[in-house]
């Protein structure tokens, strides 16, 4: 059977003097002022750390970071170009092709990883695993199945859970790592690419909540059902996937933490409350901090004795726009 | 009486934070065609920082505007930034250089929609606040 190739059936000329929608502009002026190269990244100053890690931990860093090849690969190739002929506005449009486009970097950028750390071998060989991981393809199969059905909303929640949920039992792993000074330029280059996939998880969950605005209550019950059954398959799944990857180190209990505290994240993306409680959602500090340098500061105003509380450090604000 | 300001863009995940609380609020309006708002009482700004990897151009146009009318900025009394830990460093910046410019608090931080144990905190923990003001 041959698929009809689903395209845009009408285009006009895009006038960005025009605009719709204020987030598309918003978001491509993000998009583009977060742009990167793996180049840029001076990879090869981790060499001396990679070789402190055991073969047991290189191997689990190198198949992770095949694991994140393939869904940036998936996300590039299929994922954000699928929604490319639901869009809404021609603004829109373009937003997916740069998304796109920056999941084509982040999975070259991958590669860049390995041939600074690794030899041909290694690398073969890892890429060999993540073909034969059966867990790994599971999550790939199930989200390429949405893709190519003919639901454009279902296809938006399938793409920020991959942005926001799916990524994360990967990207647990050079954030590790950084907290324990290992792979620290490895690190700075993945936080680059969760940054991206934060932005666009926001803009595919804003937009998908803008489809179902226009929706019927039933379509809308229908679709809140949907996401949160993808969600557990995908999470049974994930924690298989992250037994696989990390039993061997004994992280798979923290990794699942982050599991948890970043598919509450997708689900809120998406415009629904989080699932997971807060007794299991406690991310090991040390991970968050890698992640972002000040989110461990105490910022609990409210139920902080006062004297540990901090007022806001100087931050460097040079907006033109401020009067004072 | 509102003691809350809030901004949020279409994207309204500040919005729907703010509603969940369940008390008086004045939003900024979002566009420069609008009146702007004008508050007469003691307020916490309530603000989001989305997707920056820099602290410029992380407080949204709108909320300096608001912030450089001097009335406006005498009734402040503190700060709660919303944003996303993936953002990195921009996590909530756009609170952090507000409470650094106007010399108040950046009392909270909840990430995107906020979750029930943030809205519960929040929601008490400005009850309390308010007592406590003269």
């Amino acid at each position: 059977m041959i698929d009809k190739l689903k395209l845009v059936s009408h285009v006009d000329a895009i006038n960005w003097n025009k605009i719709e929608d204020e987030k598309d502009v918003e978001v491509w002026n993000r998009l583009v002022n977060n742009f990167w190269l793996p180049e840029k990244i001076p990879l090869s100053n981790d060499v001396q750390s990679w070789n402190t890690l055991t073969p047991v931990e290189q191997q689990l860093t190198m198949r992770v970071f095949t694991g994140l090849t393939l869904l940036d690969t998936i996300q590039g190739t299929v994922g954000a170009v699928s929604l490319i002929p639901d869009a809404i506005t021609p603004h829109e449009e373009a937003v997916y092709t740069n998304i796109a486009f920056m999941e084509s970097v982040h999975a070259k950028s991958y590669s860049s990883i390995f041939s600074t750390l690794c030899s041909t071998k290694e690398i073969d060989e890892a890429f060999r695993w993540s073909t034969e991981n059966v867990n790994l393809q599971k999550k790939a199969s199930i989200v390429m199945d949405y893709y190519q059905g003919d639901d454009p909303l279902k296809r938006k929640v399938a793409s920020t859970l991959l942005e926001s949920f799916l990524f994360y039992s990967g990207f647990y792993l050079p954030m590790y790592w950084s907290s324990r000074a290992k792979l620290t330029n490895t690190a700075d280059l993945i936080r680059l690419i969760i940054r991206d996939e934060a932005v666009h998880g926001y803009y595919i969950g804003y937009k998908y909540q803008k489809g179902l605005e226009a929706a019927t209550q039933e379509r809308r019950d229908e679709m809140k059902d949907y996401t949160f059954n993808l969600v557990y398959e995908l999470y049974e799944n994930e924690v298989q996937y992250t037994q696989d990857l990390y039993d061997e180190v004994g992280l798979t209990e923290d990794v699942k933490k982050f599991l948890h505290y970043n598919a509450n994240k997708a689900l809120m993306n998406l415009g629904y409350e989080a699932m997971f409680p807060k007794t299991v959602t406690d991310v090991n500090p040390a991970i968050l901090s890698a992640l972002s340098p000040n989110a461990d500061e105490n910022h609990d105003f409210f139920s902080g004795s006062g004297s540990s509380y901090v007022i806001g450090k100087a931050v460097n604000t040079e907006d033109a726009d401020w009067d004072f | 009486m509102t003691d809350i300001v809030y901004f949020s863009s279409t994207s309204g995940n500040t919005h729907r934070f703010v509603e969940k609380l369940g008390r008086a609020a004045a939003r900024i309006p979002l566009y420069a065609r609008d009146e702007p708002l004008r508050v007469s009482e003691p307020y916490v700004l309530v603000v989001p920082t989305y997707g920056g990897g820099e602290t410029k151009g992380a407080v949204p146009k709108q909320v300096i505007r608001f912030l450089n009318d001097e009335h406006n900025r005498s009734l402040i009394r503190g700060v709660i930034g919303a944003g996303n830990t993936n953002f990195g460093t921009a996590f909530c910046v756009a609170g952090d250089i507000i409470a650094a410019k106007c010399k108040v608090p950046h009392m909270y931080r909840f990430e995107v929609l906020g979750t029930p144990d943030d809205v519960r905190i929040v929601h008490d923990g400005l009850e309390e606040f308010w007592k406590q003001q003269p």
